[in-house]
């Protein structure tokens, strides 16, 4: 019979672990009052993860100004990580300061649907789990083996979260700080016909922006 | 950050968190804040001295134990 995963799904409470990294055990109930992205990646000592961690502890001092941890993930052993960050810091000169898990027995890369075998049986796909500080997932990334993840989209996705849960408003595409924000659409006819008197920007009753 | 080594002995982040209880904090909050450190080290670096019996969860905080305090000095 074959295996049913449940994935985590947005809007839900992310699933709870406790597990060794490179800093020690951590619980996922550690990082409670935080954001968190939680990252998978494929293996240690390969290209792409290292182009790719370079960049995380790149964005990681922009991160902890708007209070995000990162955590990363993959089903490597803590020997392998630690040799892999001593490795990234002598040859490429940077030090990773986020602590990564040594998922050897696969129990949190299940949990949250990290394995993908039609991309390998073996490792985690390229996941991105955003968290915020309920435990709440509210935003989930997938990007195959073989394409490395955009930095400035996490940044942006971060933005855009934090300034909706501020402000009570949705982002539009491509947005960034700075952008107008779009107010949520009435609900009735009267707050329709009302919205448009409100000195929004609207290009229609159902599509109006405001300033921050 | 563990902050037990494998002789079980504290760490240095070990030894600056039994410190900040060792001054009087309790709360992983203000310890935290006190020591600079991200708030998710300051809990999983306590969890691990209360397993190592150098300290004592007490109420939402902590508090050395004897044995936290006569390392400590």
């Amino acid at each position: 019979m074959e295996e049913v995963i449940r994935l985590p799904r947005l809007g839900e409470s992310a699933p709870d672990f406790e597990a060794p990294t490179t800093h020690g055990t951590i619980k996922l109930d550690d990082y409670k009052g935080s954001w968190l992205i939680l990252f998978s990646h494929p293996a240690d000592f390969t290209p792409v993860c290292t182009t790719e961690f370079v960049a995380f502890a790149q964005i990681y001092p922009e991160l902890q100004k708007r209070g995000v941890e990162l955590l990363g993930i993959s089903v490597d052993s803590i020997t392998s990580h630690i040799a892999w960050v001593r490795n990234i810091e002598e040859k490429l000169g940077v030090k990773i300061p986020f602590p990564i898990i040594a998922d050897l027995n696969k129990e949190v890369s299940q949990l949250y649907g990290m394995v993908h075998p039609g991309q390998s049986k073996t490792e985690t796909v390229r996941c991105v789990f955003i968290i915020d500080p309920n435990k709440i997932v509210r935003a989930m990334l997938y990007y195959p083996l073989t394409t490395g993840r955009n930095m400035d989209e996490i940044l942006r996705l971060i933005n855009a979260l934090q300034t909706t849960d501020e402000h009570k408003l949705a982002t539009p595409a491509n947005w960034r700080p700075g952008d107008m924000a779009i107010v949520p659409p009435p609900l009735t006819t009267e707050s329709a016909e009302e919205r448009l008197k409100q000195g929004y920007e609207c290009a229609d009753w159902y599509l109006c922006k405001k300033k921050l | 950050m563990a902050c037990i080594s494998p002789d079980g002995k504290p760490t240095e982040s070990g030894t600056k968190l039994l410190r900040a209880l060792k001054s009087g904090l309790s709360s992983a909050e203000d310890i935290a804040q006190d020591t600079g450190l991200p708030l998710f080290r300051v809990r999983s670096g306590l969890r691990e001295l209360a397993g190592a019996e150098l300290v004592i969860e007490k109420g939402e905080g902590y508090e050395l134990s004897p044995k936290g305090n006569e390392l400590i000095g």
